[in-house]
């Protein structure tokens, strides 16, 4: 089952501080939706909430259209997967599976059927004799998420599951839920701090700051068109050109920067309209420094130095110094950049993104 | 040197076993006696104490008394030890320190006191003095350990498993007997034999409290007024033997458990 959420003006406070400050936000029927911040950005406050674990100080959530701010966490249609797994320590896989179904009635020969077919689901079939304390931690992983969908939830609440995996074992556990979600429709609510985590599973991004929402949208747009400097710098690397704005016409803007004046199209301003006289930033990745060559208009930042190279697999990453302003710069791993060398700092007009400051959503 | 202090330390520690057992050793010992005194010399080795003992009616009848009220007053010293514990451990209470305090207060209270305040509660109340009193007795003593032992095993990581069986719909009285209790169960076998060792060899509050039907140190001191006999050396090795299996079960049961599972 599947069911879309809405929250409304939520907002959470623990004594003097704000850890969820008037947030709302719409999540899709069976969209996989990843909260991603820093800790302390009221990502798992939100989480919370959804789950019934805390109430809002004030606001609204509704899951399929029904009002849940007070209901608690056993009466509606969610469940969560824990950080720390929470099994049953007690309990074999079936029966930990079978946990929910048992509370909510069910037969045991029809109870064991369906723990086996979630078992299965997740590869453990074979185990479902054991005790928690007996499987590795991807396998524990994997119970909790057969338990929690065992149910058959609405919405499943993710918090940082896969926080205490390695590295490579998060890789393909994120597959897995990418793949699992897909197959059941559950809407998926995922909190992580892991950017490239919340890339790889997400539908949808939402990227949270000091208890509020800084960015929506699909991986790709949260990287390539960021909305406010917290989430253009959370979201991978990103180099910041502070700027103003001398003036605007006919889909063209022209800004000044420390490196001489760019002419820009309007749409790089992603967070509000250009104002002659503002302050803002430019938003550059480090991989738009290759457009030396390329058919689409150009902007030029002049020349750097390269003062530092490291290579890093996919690219080589630069630190280039111009008019002393130190920038990163990736290139291609099939260059071989030089100390000392010089870089022509050309990149497509349309891959900076121009955001004021202190811009938010 | 460094010999002479290994030797001297066995020999210390010798004696220190000798100093708590040899009581133990000369009781049993003398409960074999083959004469009327259970005193030096002895004159040779027999059962016929043991076979006096199981022929005696009424020192049967306070044997099963005892283990009747230590297993009784011991499952309910549990429960109510294992829902303070909790209570104190899962939610914010009013003054939850003081409170925890006067739970576990009772155990510096002598158990002479306990049993005169009860005994004078309950002819207030009007209830007459049976085992039924001894239980409540013993409840009243074994309660504060109960409740420290399961309460110190209750930690914040079982907090979250419990969440997730609300979370999957079980309701607070089955998160507690499902997931809580099974969860904490080395620590409440621990918390229950402990209390049945102790309710087995209690003196004071089941003299003070019972009339009729008496447990068996009650049964064993009304021996003792009439002489020493070594037929109450016999009941005494019994007694012991029993404290004993209790520790063993103990041991096998709770301490090889949470040796495993941690």
């Amino acid at each position: 089952m599947t069911a879309d959420l809405s929250i409304r003006n939520a907002t959470k406070v623990f004594g003097a501080f704000r850890a969820l400050d008037d947030v709302s936000l719409d999540i899709a029927a069976g969209e996989f939706i990843v909260l991603l911040g820093p800790s302390g950005c009221g990502k798992t406050t939100l989480l919370s909430i959804l789950g019934g674990f805390i109430e809002p100080t004030s606001g609204m959530i509704s899951i399929g259209g029904r009002d849940m701010t007070h209901v608690s966490p056993a009466k509606r249609p969610t469940t969560t997967m824990f950080q720390d797994y929470a099994l049953f320590p007690h309990m074999c896989l079936r029966d930990n599976v079978g946990f929910g179904l048992r509370m909510r009635g069910m037969g045991k020969a029809e109870r064991f059927e369906k723990a086996f077919s979630y078992l299965d689901l997740v590869g453990l079939k074979a185990s479902s004799a054991k005790k928690p304390h007996e499987l590795s931690g991807g396998q524990r992983q994997r119970v909790a998420l057969a338990r929690a969908l065992a149910v058959d939830p609405d919405v499943l609440l993710l918090d940082e599951p896969l926080g205490a995996l390695d590295l490579k074992l998060r890789r393909q556990m994120q597959d897995e839920l990418k793949a699992i979600q897909k197959r059941v429709g559950t809407t998926f609510v995922h909190v992580t701090h892991d950017q490239e985590e919340a890339m790889a599973i997400a539908d949808r991004i939402v990227v949270m700051n000091k208890g509020r929402i800084e960015d929506v949208g699909t991986p790709a747009s949260i990287y390539m068109r960021p909305r406010s400097l917290f989430s253009a710098g959370f979201m991978g690397e990103a180099n910041f050109l502070p700027a103003r704005v001398l003036g605007a016409s006919g889909g063209e803007v022209e800004v000044e920067t420390a490196l001489g004046r760019v002419v820009l199209p309007a749409s790089a301003f992603t967070s509000g309209h250009p104002v002659a006289g503002r302050a803002v930033t430019l938003c550059i990745r480090p991989e738009h420094f290759r457009s030396a060559n390329a058919d689409a208009p150009t902007v030029s930042l002049g020349r750097g130095r390269i003062t530092g190279s490291a290579f890093f697999g996919t690219h080589h990453r630069c630190h280039v110094s111009a008019d002393g302003t130190t920038l990163t710069a990736h290139l291609p791993q099939t260059d071989s950049p030089e100390v000392g060398a010089e870089l022509d700092l050309r990149l497509k007009a349309d891959s900076i993104v121009v955001l004021e400051d202190g811009a938010g959503v | 040197m460094r010999h002479l202090s290994t030797a001297l330390a066995a020999l210390y520690a010798g004696l220190i076993y000798l100093f708590i057992f040899l009581p133990v050793v000369v009781l049993v010992l003398f409960s074999f006696q083959d004469g009327s005194l259970p005193v030096p010399p002895l004159n040779g080795l027999t059962l016929r104490w043991y076979e006096a003992i199981f022929a005696d009616g009424k020192l049967m009848a306070a044997l099963g008394n005892s283990l009747l009220v230590a297993v009784i007053s011991s499952a309910v010293a549990c429960v109510l030890g294992f829902l303070a514990a909790y209570a104190f451990a899962r939610y914010t209470l009013p003054a939850s320190g003081l409170l925890r305090g006067l739970i576990v207060a009772p155990m510096t209270v002598s158990t002479l006191i306990i049993g005169l305040g009860l005994l004078s509660m309950l002819n207030i109340s009007g209830l007459r003095l049976s085992l039924v009193t001894v239980g409540i007795g013993h409840v009243v003593i074994n309660l504060p350990l109960c409740f420290a032992i399961i309460y110190a095993s209750m930690g914040g990581h079982q907090v979250n498993i419990e969440r997730a069986a609300r979370d999957l719909g079980a309701k607070d009285w089955q998160v507690m007997l499902l997931v809580t209790a099974p969860m904490l169960l080395p620590s409440i076998l621990a918390a229950f034999f402990l209390s049945v060792t102790f309710s087995w060899d209690e003196f004071i509050v089941a003299f003070l409290l019972s009339r009729f039907d008496v447990t068996l140190p009650v049964e064993i001191w009304s021996m003792l007024r009439s002489g020493l006999d070594p037929k109450t050396n016999a009941i005494g090795s019994i007694v012991f033997l029993i404290s004993v299996a209790f520790l063993v079960v103990m041991e096998f049961t709770v301490f090889r458990k949470t040796g495993k599972s941690s």
